[in-house]
């Protein structure tokens, strides 16, 4: 029978999504019998013979290379753990650092309780033990600016396609944006225009399933701040600065 | 209100439904902002509001599973959601047997194999309730928690049947759970069968009777949960598509957003 | 809260920029609906913003407290669902939970709004007891005033139920009202920095330094008041929080007038 829903669709768990051996049933989708269906929220993302679903919700699962925000916890004794706005708290160990900390010294020099970081991940466990790295170029401490929160399955809608949106709305509000893979986003910059960021990546984030969202951000950043702005959909896009 | 009627057998209902018939439904996925999932369902005039907070952080930490994530329900009545006297605020003997059999309605169809050490925390609370609640709660739930993008392999659905003076009846109301005060009955028997099923393969996950039933009748009031529970199913899915904006036109989807969504999202890799 | 997110606010309001973009002084935007639940004998569904409460009223005839034999009894009550906010866990109330509620009810008892008197069926032996029970759907800060919002179009919009034969009938509601005569509006004003703020979400609310709630009625009285936050306020922050906390009231009891 072949299959039972157009591609890019919006899916339920246990909605029938094709009726046919010939396909394989990818992440998200699961066999029954003869049938696939799907096994999460999300979008149907059909190629060659294979189905799988794109989730469209759900907290953020660490995952290794993922440059994420996180805020400093608790001091061990020897790192610091951060909440990454997921299930799972992750480590930053003190040989971590692009410094050299000395066995005994006082980890709050560098990082002290409620201190933002951008980092990245560089390992996660079966169990989902994390742990994260701010030696590589751009990762630090964060101040200043506000941090807000968005799904996380909204982050590449932020980014936009080699991070033309996102490059956007730092053009038109001159702020700093630092967007986190696990959902959190740092914007820093004077305070009317870090509000105009903000509307702007929450307008993102409710409207991601329609079409033309790219023209009617550029529309609203321009008629909020006033400035021209481009697309540029070019470049590369490391997700810092 | 009593209304004087003398019948042999309950041939109509009260408030005029066919015996298959379920009472007006209305849900809406995402109506609860700080949650991670959340759904409204009405069923009659019993209302559940469901919201799921999760996978998150288990405490206390002794009941954490090392294999996988857990599952947590809690079933609560509003204090004015009774149709007589105020309901006391706090857990009760009955609610914390809802939560339970809730939890174990809806767990045979989740996958928290990805979330160990966590919790999905799901919370039903009733503002109005008119028979039927935990059925309304586990729909509410079932919802909420595909919200949450929780994996799971079918949205469950919950509906009580039952016999009602020599009747076979779906979706009962108030005043069928409590017939002989309403109207004149041959029999003052009710058998009031909440039950839970996948829709997509039959298979029932919550299963509880009260009342008087002979096995027959008891079986033939079962095989009317499977048409009712298709209905039921589909008013869940389009209250999760709905909240998309997918609108199903000529049968033409019209979402067609500008995806450049990768494989780099899929988390399950 | 953490002392960056807090200076930053706090930089932000010296600039004249709240987060959410309102003025200081400036309510969010409010739907107040009544008559919403069927169960209850009075009921309302107020939003402010992506704040939403729910009160319901059940009333009873029971025997009257033996101090005030004569006096029916109001009883005002709110829990922190789990189901509104991460904050929030299952189990008995907190300490947060047991303060808005005992604000709340001072607030509407203390108003003297109803003549518990006239509750009174036989004295000693049956009196009228009005519970009002508030539930947040979702809690995005200001749950004091909007509970109380609520609370109140909840008591307007109730109706008694049948009394009959000694025996309350919750099927069949009377056209009878409860003498509810003045509208108590609770107002909170926070103190963050140098600057008053009204109608908080929940970050401003984490991020205070301090916070009044004023209850007020319509004539100008102040009926309740309650101080909160780990800081101290001067006798001039009060006076001028006070004053702000009179106006927003008067807003606030028009949009519940006109529910």
């Amino acid at each position: 029978m072949g299959i039972l829903v157009k591609d890019k669709t919006v899916v339920v768990p246990g909605e029938v999504l094709a009726d046919d051996l010939g396909f394989v049933p990818g992440h998200g989708t699961y066999r029954q019998n003869q049938k696939i269906l799907a096994s999460r929220l999300g979008l149907v993302n059909i190629e060659g013979k294979v189905i799988k679903t794109i989730p469209l919700a759900g907290r953020y699962l660490p995952k290794r290379n993922d440059v994420v925000i996180g805020r400093v916890m608790d001091i061990l004794v020897s790192g610091w753990r951060v909440d990454i706005n997921s299930p799972y708290t992750a480590v930053l160990s003190s040989k971590e650092t692009p410094e050299f900390i000395e066995k005994n010294e006082d980890l709050t020099r560098y990082f002290d309780l409620d201190d933002h970081v951008v980092a990245k991940i560089t390992n996660v466990t079966s169990q989902n033990l994390v742990d994260l790295t701010v030696r590589d170029q751009g990762l630090r401490k964060i101040r200043g600016g506000r941090i807000i929160s968005v799904n996380t399955h909204k982050v590449p809608r932020i980014i936009g396609k080699k991070g033309s949106m996102v490059t956007m709305i730092k053009q038109a509000t001159n702020c700093r944006i630092i967007v986190g893979q696990n959902g959190w986003i740092w914007i820093d910059g004077e305070p009317d225009k870090e509000n105009i960021a903000v509307q702007a990546i929450k307008k993102i984030e409710n409207e991601s399933h329609l079409s033309g969202l790219t023209e009617r951000i550029k529309e609203f950043l321009e008629k909020e701040t006033g400035i021209k702005v481009e697309i540029e959909d070019k470049g590369d896009y490391n997700g810092l600065q | 209100m009593k209304t004087k009627v003398i019948i042999m057998v309950y041939n109509k209902r009260i408030d005029g439904r066919g015996f298959d018939e379920l009472r007006p439904i209305e849900a809406k996925a995402g109506v609860i902002k700080n949650a991670d999932g959340s759904a409204y369902f009405k069923m009659g005039k019993t209302i559940a509001y469901a919201a799921v907070y999760g996978p998150r952080e288990m405490f206390p930490k002794f009941q954490q599973d090392p294999k996988k994530g857990v599952l947590r329900c809690n079933y609560n009545m509003m204090p004015f959601s009774g149709a007589g006297e105020r309901v006391r605020p706090g857990p009760s003997r009955r609610s914390k047997e809802i939560s339970m059999v809730t939890e174990k309605a809806l767990l045979p169809v989740i996958d928290l194999n990805d979330y160990p050490n966590a919790v999905v925390d799901v919370f039903i609370e009733l503002p109005q309730t008119d028979a039927g609640s935990r059925c309304c709660g586990i729909n509410a739930a079932a919802i909420a928690l595909a919200d949450a993008g929780i994996p799971m392999k079918d949205l469950i659905a919950a509906v009580a049947v039952g016999r009602a003076d020599g009747q076979i009846i779906v979706d009962l109301n108030y005043e069928e759970e409590h017939l002989h005060e309403f109207i004149e009955v041959e029999s003052k028997e009710v058998a009031d069968i909440p039950v839970a099923m996948i829709p997509s393969t039959n298979e029932i996950t919550l299963l509880q009777m009260d009342g008087i039933i002979s096995k027959e009748d008891f079986m033939n009031a079962i095989n009317k949960v499977k048409g009712a529970i298709q209905k039921i199913s589909e008013i869940q899915r389009n209250a999760l598509k709905d909240k998309y904006g997918e609108s199903i036109e000529n049968g033409e989807s019209i979402y067609n957003g500008e995806s450049i969504y990768n494989d780099s999202d899929d988390r399950t890799e | 809260m953490d002392y960056d997110t807090k200076k930053h606010i706090i930089e932000c309001l010296d600039k004249g920029v709240r987060y959410d973009g309102r003025k200081k002084d400036q309510l969010r935007d409010i739907e107040i609906k009544t008559g919403v639940i069927e169960t209850a004998e009075g009921s309302a569904y107020v939003r402010c913003g992506n704040t939403e409460v729910l009160a319901g009223v059940k009333m009873a005839v029971e025997k009257p407290f033996p101090d005030t034999p004569e006096e029916g009894i109001l009883m005002v009550g709110a829990e922190l669902y789990p189901l509104s906010s991460a904050k929030y866990e299952s189990g008995p109330p907190d300490n947060k939970a047991i303060e808005v509620a005992r604000v709340i009810d001072r607030g509407i008892r203390e108003s003297k709004s109803i003549d518990n008197k006239r509750l009174c069926i036989a004295a000693g032996e049956k009196v009228w007891t009005i519970n009002v029970d508030i539930a947040p759907l979702n809690d995005d800060g200001n749950l004091i005033d909007v509970g109380s919002m609520a609370a109140v179009a909840a008591i307007l919009n109730a109706k008694f139920p049948k009394y009959e034969d000694g025996k309350v009938d919750y099927k069949v509601k009377t056209d009878e009202s409860i003498p509810f005569d003045k509208i108590p509006v609770a107002i909170t004003v926070l103190k963050l920095g140098n600057h008053y703020v009204i109608d908080p979400s929940d970050l401003e609310q984490d991020a205070a330094d301090a916070r009044l709630t004023v209850t007020s009625l319509e004539d100008g009285k102040l009926c309740a008041m309650q101080k909160g936050g780990d800081n101290p306020l001067s006798i001039e922050d009060i006076d001028k929080m006070i004053t702000l906390a009179m106006i927003k009231a008067d807003e606030i009891r028009k949009l519940i007038k006109n529910s």
